[in-house]
């Protein structure tokens, strides 16, 4: 029997394997921020370790940095403690760094890629559950926690037990108007938070062949959010095509020894997978969430639902505290539900064709009164090339505010924070309670979707905006 | 990592489901550099903002296991949510399903999760309920958990359970592999990526 490209990824990266033991795999590229690595480092020297491959392990500055004010000191004491260890313990052991202000800041899952660090065949490791983003080129790429993050650094490897294998596949044009933010929402909607959990889930289908490198980290951004373990799209013509000619990507007859590698890294026709979930392009439309975990969304044609709707008992339970938290009734149309801020930005939505969406919506517009909209990129490079195609002039002609690069409200560990009760579209992975700011209530949206609402100032799609 | 073949204590009923870590211990007690000492996040909205949360009410103070409803622990991969946890004074959680990456750094950090089927869960919750002063053991070594009469068998790998009674260190596991490390790095592709590292 074949191989799924999952399996095929894992067994190219078994160090060691013995029965009744997890396998020993070898990461290929460790990515470390602020937040989730200074117990990590702090544990090496406590045992007196190293790191044993620097040169695999790259840092950079995103969780908790502001986005404005770059140039002066962090006025959070606490946060400029975390990024002062960061950079204290990347000198210490050696490991390059990309400071607050450098060219090549920027978040974690931005930087990766656009410097071609991500490449198809890799294993890629985090302390962020979003890793999984780098699984668009092609790549088995999971987020880890800081027990693990000090594993890797010890050894450059992790011991597991292979997750079983999931293929969703979506075939079919996208209708007009309809992203891939939308389509993994759908995905999500369907699965529940939890129906990817133990899986390394396979994106197929023409549906993704046809999306952009952008639009396919998207997806796989959000794997963790149906609980699977990574997700990946089989590299093809059009991973190539955005990695040739980046800072880290191979060069001459490297490069036609490692397309032709990467050719290879397909699901074999023979293969089978344990667990299969398909969904039609055609069915998919604009998609926002309504409750407080990223499985309570909808078509944003619909209404809020009834909790009592639903058929199992915890479901009713947790989407009454849901409507509760958010402040909504149900049967309310999603399009009446007003909003005091748009978020535009993470590493789900804070790349250049995201900017380049919302861009094209607001040109020409005003954000609507009383409503504050932040667009923050997702890199420095992010910045620099909307600023060079104008967008940046649009936004804030517009009304909205342009910032520097980081994670910014996705999480709301800097200052840029919902008040309690306000309530915000956000372009981002997780509407969890609180998560953008005690007592915030998000809806997730598409970049779209985000731009129409910022102007219409409730839900809306950007073919509302014509009427 | 303490050894690890038995807890015995008190259990507390979180009657929820998709308990996600941004609720476990939110983002903005994430900016220590400490692993300890993060006792104060955990659940901290609700705990400000719920007068009846169970952590609020003295009838379960001193309790040591945690039994949530299904995918407890979802989301991000922060391992402060099992700090949090430990340092509050939990040493097991019971629930029907947990998040992976909360699953796999609960059992590295010697926070034992415990996987029971969500109808026993429910037993379980009305059981504590009904006396609170109940007892409830949670055995590694038989991979049981009993209380009142009731006994019930839970999953956990061989290796996994050998590292918890043994209170092994992966790390040192794992260094005792360095060759087959250095063999594997022998062989990997020549054009993968590397990153300006400086001998430090």
């Amino acid at each position: 029997m074949g191989k799924t490209l999952a399996e095929k990824l894992w067994d190219s990266h078994v160090v060691r394997s013995a029965p009744g033991e997890p396998d020993l795999l070898y990461i290929d590229m460790h990515l470390i921020h602020e937040v989730t690595s200074p117990q990590a480092f702090e544990g090496l020297r406590l045992n007196d370790r190293t790191v044993r491959r620097p040169d695999l392990t790259l840092a950079t500055e995103d969780h908790n940095v502001p986005t404005v004010d770059i140039d002066k000191p962090i006025a959070d004491p606490v946060s400029r403690t975390q990024v002062e260890t960061l950079r204290k313990n990347c000198e210490q052991f050696g490991i390059e760094l990309y400071p607050m202000g450098d060219a090549n800041q920027g978040i974690v899952h931005v930087i990766g890629p656009q410097l071609a660090i991500t490449q198809p065949g890799m294993t890629i490791v985090c302390g962020d559950s979003h890793t999984s983003t780098h699984g668009a080129f092609g790549a088995l790429a999971f987020g880890i926690g800081t027990s693990q993050v000090e594993h890797v650094l010890a050894t450059q490897t992790l011991p597991m037990d292979r997750p079983r294998t999931m293929a969703v596949t979506v075939n079919g044009e996208l209708p007009p108007g309809v992203t891939p933010k939308d389509v993994i929402l759908a995905v999500i909607a369907k699965t529940g938070t939890g129906g990817g959990q133990g899986y390394m889930v396979e994106y197929r289908g023409s549906t993704f062949e046809q999306m952009s490198m952008e639009g396919r980290m998207t997806v796989c951004n959000m794997s963790i959010e149906w609980g699977a373990r990574a997700g990946m799209i089989a590299p093809d013509q059009t991973t190539f095509d955005y990695l040739e000619g980046r800072e880290h990507a191979p060069k001459g007859d490297e490069w036609d020894a490692a397309v032709e590698y990467w050719t290879s890294l397909r699901t074999d026709p023979d293969a089978e997978f344990d667990a299969e979930v398909t969904l039609d392009a055609a069915d998919i439309t604009p998609f926002v969430t309504w409750g407080t975990n990223p499985g309570q969304g909808a078509p944003l044609s619909a209404s809020v639902p009834d909790p009592e709707s639903f058929e199992h008992e915890s479901d009713r339970v947790t989407a009454r505290k849901a409507l509760q938290y958010m402040g909504l009734e149900a049967g309310t149309p999603l399009r009446e539900i007003k909003v005091d801020t748009v978020f535009v930005g993470s590493c789900t939505n804070g790349r250049i064709e995201d900017l380049r969406a919302v861009a094209s919506i607001v040109d020409g517009r005003r954000v609507a009164d009383g409503v504050r909209m932040l667009v923050v990129p997702g890199s420095m490079k992010v910045k620099a090339q909307a600023e060079q195609e104008g967008l940046d002039a649009i936004f804030t002609a517009a009304g909205a505010e342009w910032r520097q690069a980081g994670c910014s409200m996705c999480l709301g560990m800097n200052p840029d924070q919902l008040a309690p009760g306000e309530r915000s579209a956000s372009t981002s992975n997780r509407n969890f309670e609180g998560r953008q700011g005690k007592g915030g209530r998000t809806h997730l949206v598409s970049p779209l979707v985000a731009a129409a609402t910022a102007v219409a100032g409730h839900l809306a799609a950007p073919a509302d905006l014509e009427k | 990592m303490d050894k690890l073949t038995q807890h015995v204590g008190r259990a507390v009923p979180l009657r929820r489901s998709n308990v996600d870590t941004d609720q476990i211990i939110p983002a903005v007690y994430l900016k220590r550099i400490t692993r300890t000492g993060f006792e104060d996040g955990l659940f901290s909205a609700w705990r400000a903002n719920e007068p009846d949360f169970v952590l609020n009410q003295d009838l379960w103070q001193g309790a040591t296991i945690l039994v949530a409803g299904p995918d407890f622990g979802t989301g991000s991969s922060r391992e402060h949510a099992v700090w949090a946890l430990l340092d509050y004074g939990f040493r097991v959680v019971i629930a029907p399903r947990f998040g992976d990456i909360f699953r796999g750094n609960s059992l590295k950090a010697g926070l034992l999760t415990v996987v029971l089927p969500e109808k026993i869960v429910q037993r379980l919750w009305d059981d504590i309920e009904d006396d609170p002063s109940n007892e409830v053991t949670v055995d590694v070594v038989d991979r049981q958990v009993r209380w009142r009469g009731e006994v019930h068998d839970f999953d956990l790998d061989d290796y996994t359970r050998w590292r918890l009674m043994e209170g092994l260190d992966d790390i040192g596991i794992s260094l005792r592999h360095t060759d087959a490390i250095a063999a594997h790095e022998a062989g990997r592709k020549p054009w993968l990526p590397t990153v300006g590292a400086q001998n430090p």
